[in-house]
C-alpha cells in the first residue's frame, strides 16, 4: 500500500536522445493516491501502456525517477515492487487447474499450503470461480480467464497497486459490464490502488474516480469525470470524450465575445486578448440547442439529422463551421434554416489548444 | 543471464568446424593434404574447383541435380496447391484416410522402394532421365507439401473466399489473384522444404540414374571408391554441393523460424 | 477450426496429388508385396512360397540384430537431439543481428546432401587428415572408426547430431517466438522461477512443435542409410549395419528379393506402428496437461 510518485518520467525506446521525438512518453510528473480508482484514457500508442510498465517495472524509463511513498524504485524488478498486472489478453498457465493458478504467486513466494488453500478457496468465491476451481483453467472462457488473471493479483493482500492494461478487450459486451461493476466492488472492499489503461471513455469514466487522459506521450488532464467533460483542459480532451465530441471552432476574441465567423458570442467573462492566433471555442452538443429560424441565436444551416435512438444529432453549418447538436426532438429537416443556442457557462476558450479561463489572461 | 550467448556460439563452432575443414581440403593439392597437418592451407589452391568446372563428367552432375529438383519442386508445389485447398476447406468422402496415407508415405523408407522403383521407372522407359527422380521425390515432397499448405490454408478466414466470391470472382481467378498472394510465404516455405529433401537425397537418385540424370552427390561417390585417394576434388565437389543450400537459406533467413514450425505454431 | 462444406468435387483437387503419389507408392509397394510371397531360382521364374519369408525374417538373428541397433540408434538420437535442441533453441538471442546468423548458420547442415554429410564426417574423423581424428591421436586417444566400433557408433552418432539438432532448434524457436512477451511478464510478476516459466509456460507451448520434431527426427533416424554407408558402410562388421544398410545389402547386394521384400514391408510398418504409438502418446500427454482443445 503506498503512493506511487512519478518524478519527471520521460522513455524513449531507442534510449536516451537530444531528439524530443523519439520519446514515446514526454516529462511526466504525477501522483497517484493510495487506494483510488484511476483510468488512464488515451487513444492507441498515446503511450499509455509504457507508463503502465513503468510503473509496474517491466520497463525502466529513461529518465526520471519512481517513488513508492518515498522509496525510489525506479531499478527494482517487478517483484520487489510488489505490483499486479492484467493484460490485454488474459495470461493463464494452461496446465495448471484455477486453484493452481491462482495459488501460483504465494507457491512462488514459499507460502505454506495451509495458508495457501483458505485463502485461493475465500478469493475464488469472490470472484465466482468456485465452481470451476478443479479444471484446467485452458477449458475456460475469456472472461472467466481473465477473472484468474485478476485473481493471481488479488491472492498477494499486500500489493502495492493493480496495473490493468484494456483487461476487457477480448471480453463480450454483456460480460464486460458485469467485471467493470465487479471490479468497483471488489475494489471498495479491498482498497487497493488501482491504475485502468483503457482507450474507451466509458469504460475509463465509469470506472475511475480520477481519470488520466494522455495525448501524444503527455499528460493533458487529470480530473473526474465531471471535470473531463465540463471543462476540459485540452482540446483533445474535448474532441476525445463524449460522444460525438466537443465542437471546436476557431474564433476572434474581444474580451466577452467571441467572434465565430463574423457572428458573436457572449461569453459571459471577459478574457485577456491572447498572445497566439490559435484561438478556438469549444461547447459540447449537449450545451446547444436549436431554435426554429428568425428566434434568437446564431443562424445556421442544417446539415444532416441523425435518430440514434434516445435523441437526435443535428449537424448544422455556420458559415463553414460545423457543429453538432444534441436534441431530444426536432421538427426541421435537412437544409432547413435553424437558429443555434448555446448557454454561456458551458463555452470553453483555447489557446494553443489549452484551455484558458475567463479574466485571468 | 549473460553468458546465454555461449551455448549457440559453441553450437555454431561445432557446426562449422567440419564444413571449416572441409574448405581447408578443398584448397589444399593432394601431397600437402596427406603430407602436412595444417590448420589452414600453407599453399593455397583453387585447382581442385578448377578440375570439376573443366571436367563434364563433374559439373553435368550440378546441372541434372538442379534440373530435378526443379522439377520436383514446380510438380510438388503446383499439384499441392490445389489438393492442400480441398483439403482445408471440404470436407469429402475418405477426406481424412486420404490426408493419412498420403501422410504415412512420408514414412516409408527410400531404401525400401529403391528396387521397386528402378523396374517401375525402367519399365516405363523413364530410367536414367530427370523426370524420374523427380517423379520418385515427389513420393515424399508431395505429402510433405500438401501437409505445410493445408497448415497454412487453414489459418486464412474463410470469409476471403466468400467476399471474393460474393464480389463475382470465379474459382480460378479468385485463387490465382486472391488465395495465392495471400499463402506467398506459404508456398516459399512449401518450396523450400521440397527444394531441401530432393536436393538432399541420394538413394533413390542414384538408384534411378546411369549417365544422363546422374546427380552429382552420385559421381562423388562413383570418384570415392574408384580413385579413392584423390581427397582435394573430393572436398571442392562436397564445398560445391553447399552453395546452393547456402543460397537458398540466405534468400529465406527472414522467415526460417516460421517457416519451419510449417505454420502450425 | 473452419467449418467444413461438404463438396465430392473436390476430389478433383486432390486427384493429381493422389495420381502421382499412388504411381509412386502404391506400384512399388504391390511389387514389393508381389516379391515377398514368392521364391525365385534367377531366370524370373517365381513360385509362390506364402509367408515364408516372412517367418524367416522374423525368425533371423541377423534381422533381430539389425533391429535393435536401430532401435538403440533412434533412442540415443531422440534423447540426446531432442533436450540439446530444446536448450539451445531457449539460449538463442530473440532479436539483433544474431537471429539471422543463428538461423542462417544452423539450417545449413540441413540443407547439405547427405552423403556429403557423410564425405565430411569421413574427413573430419580421419586420423592422417582429419581434425578430429587427428587431434584426439594427438591427445593420445586411440580412435579409430574404421576397427573399433565404439567410435564407429560414436561417429555416426556425433555426425547424426551435428546434421540434425538444428531441425530441432529451429521447430521449438519458432514455438518459443510465438509466446506473448505477456506471459513472461506476467510470470515474472508472479514471481516464477525460470525453472517454472519453462516448465509451465515455455514447454507447454512448445508441445506441438515438439511433436513434429520428435516425429520427423524418430522416422528420419530409423530410416537412416546414406550417412552411415559412406562413413563406416555398416561396418566394422556389422556393427552399424542398420534397417536400411541391412536392406539395401539384401536386395540389391545379394539379390535375395524375396527376404527383402518381406523385410521392406516389416520395416515400413514398424515404423508406421512407432510413428503412431509416439503420435498418441504424445498428444495424450498434451491433451491431459491441457485437457483437449
Amino acid at each position: 500500500m503506498a503512493n506511487i510518485t512519478l518524478k519527471e518520467i520521460a522513455h524513449s525506446y531507442t534510449g536516451e536522445s537530444e531528439n524530443p521525438d523519439d520519446f514515446a512518453l514526454k516529462r511526466l510528473d504525477l501522483t497517484w493516491r493510495d487506494g483510488g480508482a484511476y483510468a488512464l484514457l488515451g487513444p492507441s500508442g498515446c503511450g499509455k501502456t509504457t507508463l503502465l510498465n513503468i510503473i509496474s517495472g517491466l520497463l525502466i524509463p529513461t529518465r526520471g525517477q519512481i517513488l513508492f511513498n518515498d522509496q525510489d524504485v525506479t531499478r527494482l524488478s517487478t517483484e520487489q515492487r510488489n505490483i499486479a498486472q492484467i493484460f490485454q489478453f488474459p495470461v493463464i498457465y494452461d496446465t495448471m487447474t484455477v486453484f493452481e493458478n491462482l495459488a501460483f504467486p504465494l507457491k512462488n513466494r514459499g507460502r505454506s499450503k495451509k495458508e495457501i488453500e483458505p485463502r485461493v478457496i475465500a478469493l475464488a468465491q469472490m470472484l465466482g470461480l468456485e465452481n470451476s476451481l478443479h479444471t484446467k483453467a485452458q477449458h475456460l472462457t475469456a472472461d472467466l480467464k481473465q477473472k484468474i488473471s485478476l485473481g493471481r493479483g488479488l491472492i498477494r493482500q499486500s500489493v502495492n497497486a493493480i496495473l490493468f492494461d484494456e483487461p476487457l478487450t477480448v471480453i463480450d459486451p454483456q460480460m464486460k459490464w458485469e467485471l467493470r461493476s465487479q471490479l468497483k466492488h471488489l475494489h471498495k472492499k479491498f482498497g487497493f490502488t488501482m491504475i485502468y489503461v483503457t482507450h474507451d471513455q466509458t469504460e475509463a469514466l465509469t470506472f475511475a474516480d480520477e481519470v488520466v487522459v494522455m495525448y501524444e506521450g503527455k499528460i493533458v488532464q487529470v480530473g473526474t469525470p465531471e471535470e473531463l467533460f465540463e471543462k476540459p483542459a485540452h482540446t483533445f480532451v474535448g474532441y476525445f470524450i463524449g460522444s460525438p465530441g466537443m465542437n471546436i471552432v476557431p474564433c476572434e476574441l474581444q474580451g466577452r465575445t467571441a467572434l465565430v465567423k463574423g457572428q458573436s458570442i457572449d461569453l459571459g467573462t471577459s478574457y485577456a486578448s491572447p498572445t497566439s492566433k490559435n484561438v478556438k471555442l469549444g461547447v459540447r452538443p449537449e450545451h446547444l440547442s436549436l431554435n426554429p429560424p428568425g428566434e434568437e441565436g446564431l443562424p445556421v444551416r442544417i446539415v444532416k439529422v441523425d435518430d440514434i435512438g434516445r435523441h437526435k444529432i443535428v449537424k448544422v453549418a455556420l458559415d463553414d463551421a460545423i457543429f453538432n447538436v444534441i436534441m431530444p426532438e426536432v421538427a426541421a429537416m435537412t437544409g432547413d434554416m435553424g437558429s443555434l443556442v448555446m448557454s454561456s457557462d458551458h463555452v470553453n476558450i483555447y489557446v494553443d489548444e489549452n484551455r484558458v479561463t475567463g479574466g485571468t489572461l | 543471464m549473460k553468458t546465454k550467448w555461449i551455448v549457440p556460439t559453441l553450437y555454431i563452432i561445432f557446426l562449422l568446424l567440419p564444413i571449416y575443414w572441409l574448405l581447408n581440403m578443398s584448397l589444399k593439392n593432394n601431397t600437402e593434404i596427406l603430407s602436412v597437418f595444417s590448420l589452414w592451407p600453407q599453399d593455397l589452391t583453387l585447382d581442385n574447383y578448377r578440375v570439376i568446372f573443366n571436367d563434364p563428367s563433374w559439373y553435368s552432375g550440378y546441372i541434372n541435380s538442379m534440373i530435378y529438383v526443379s522439377i520436383n519442386v514446380v510438380i510438388s508445389v503446383s499439384c499441392a496447391l490445389p489438393a492442400a485447398y480441398a483439403f482445408s476447406r471440404y470436407s469429402f468422402l475418405g477426406d481424412k484416410h486420404l490426408f493419412f496415407w498420403l501422410l504415412s508415405n512420408r514414412m516409408a523408407p527410400p531404401a525400401v522402394f529403391a528396387l521397386p522403383f528402378f523396374q517401375l521407372y525402367s519399365s516405363v522407359g523413364l530410367f536414367d532421365t530427370h523426370l524420374a527422380v523427380a517423379l520418385a521425390h515427389c513420393l515424399f515432397n508431395l505429402p510433405l507439401a500438401v501437409w505445410i499448405l493445408e497448415g497454412f490454408m487453414s489459418g486464412i478466414p474463410k470469409e476471403i473466399d466468400e467476399t471474393a466470391f460474393i464480389d463475382g470472382y470465379s474459382f480460378p481467378k479468385f485463387f490465382v489473384k486472391i488465395f495465392i498472394p495471400n499463402i506467398a510465404s506459404g508456398i516459399g516455405v512449401t518450396a523450400f522444404f521440397c527444394f531441401m529433401f530432393s536436393w538432399v537425397e541420394l538413394l533413390l537418385a542414384r538408384t534411378l540414374t546411369s549417365v544422363n540424370a546422374k546427380p552429382i552427390s552420385a559421381i562423388m561417390t562413383r570418384t570415392v571408391s574408384a580413385s579413392g585417394l584423390d581427397w582435394g576434388v573430393l572436398a571442392a565437389a562436397g564445398m560445391l554441393t553447399i552453395v546452393p543450400g547456402a543460397l537458398v537459406i540466405w534468400f529465406v533467413r527472414n522467415h526460417i523460424a516460421k517457416g519451419f514450425a510449417l505454420g502450425r505454431v | 477450426m473452419i467449418q467444413k462444406q461438404v463438396n465430392q468435387k473436390a476430389w478433383f483437387m486432390v486427384l493429381p496429388v493422389f495420381l502421382i503419389v499412388a504411381f509412386s507408392a502404391v506400384i512399388p509397394l504391390m511389387t514389393v508385396v508381389n516379391y515377398s510371397v514368392q521364391d525365385t531360382f534367377g531366370n524370373n521364374v517365381f513360385s509362390w512360397y506364402g509367408l515364408g519369408w516372412f517367418e524367416e525374417i522374423i525368425h533371423s538373428p541377423r534381422f533381430h540384430d539389425a533391429f535393435l541397433r536401430q532401435l538403440l540408434f533412434s533412442g540415443i538420437i531422440l534423447a540426446i537431439e531432442i533436450p540439446l535442441g530444446i536448450c539451445i533453441a531457449l539460449a538463442m538471442p530473440k532479436k539483433g543481428w544474431g537471429v539471422p546468423v543463428c538461423l542462417v548458420t544452423m539450417a545449413l547442415p540441413l540443407l547439405i546432401p547427405w552423403n556429403v554429410v557423410g564425405t565430411i564426417w569421413q574427413i573430419f574423423g580421419r586420423v592422417d587428415i582429419g581434425l578430429l581424428g587427428h587431434t584426439l591421436a594427438q591427445m593420445g586417444i586411440n580412435y579409430n572408426y574404421v576397427q573399433d566400433p565404439l567410435a564407429a557408433w560414436l561417429t555416426v552418432i556425433v555426425m547424426d547430431v551435428w546434421h540434425w539438432t538444428s531441425l530441432v532448434v529451429l521447430l521449438c524457436y519458432a514455438g518459443l517466438c510465438s509466446i506473448p512477451d505477456a506471459y513472461y511478464q506476467a510470470a515474472k510478476i508472479d514471481g516464477a522461477t525460470r525453472l517454472a516459466v519453462f516448465r509451465y509456460i515455455q514447454l507447454p507451448k512448445m508441445q506441438r512443435v515438439l511433436l513434429i520434431a520428435v516425429l520427423l527426427r524418430f522416422m528420419d533416424s530409423f530410416m537412416i542409410y546414406t550417412e552411415p554407408f559412406v562413413i563406416t558402410g555398416g561396418g566394422p562388421g556389422n556393427s552399424t549395419t542398420f534397417l536400411s544398410i541391412d536392406l539395401v545389402k539384401m536386395a540389391i547386394g545379394q539379390f535375395d528379393l524375396g527376404p527383402a521384400a518381406a523385410m521392406s514391408l516389416i520395416y515400413f510398418l514398424v515404423i508406421l506402428l512407432l510413428s503412431w504409438v509416439f503420435y498418441t502418446v504424445m498428444s495424450n500427454v498434451g491433451e491431459e496437461s491441457k485437457g483437449g482443445h
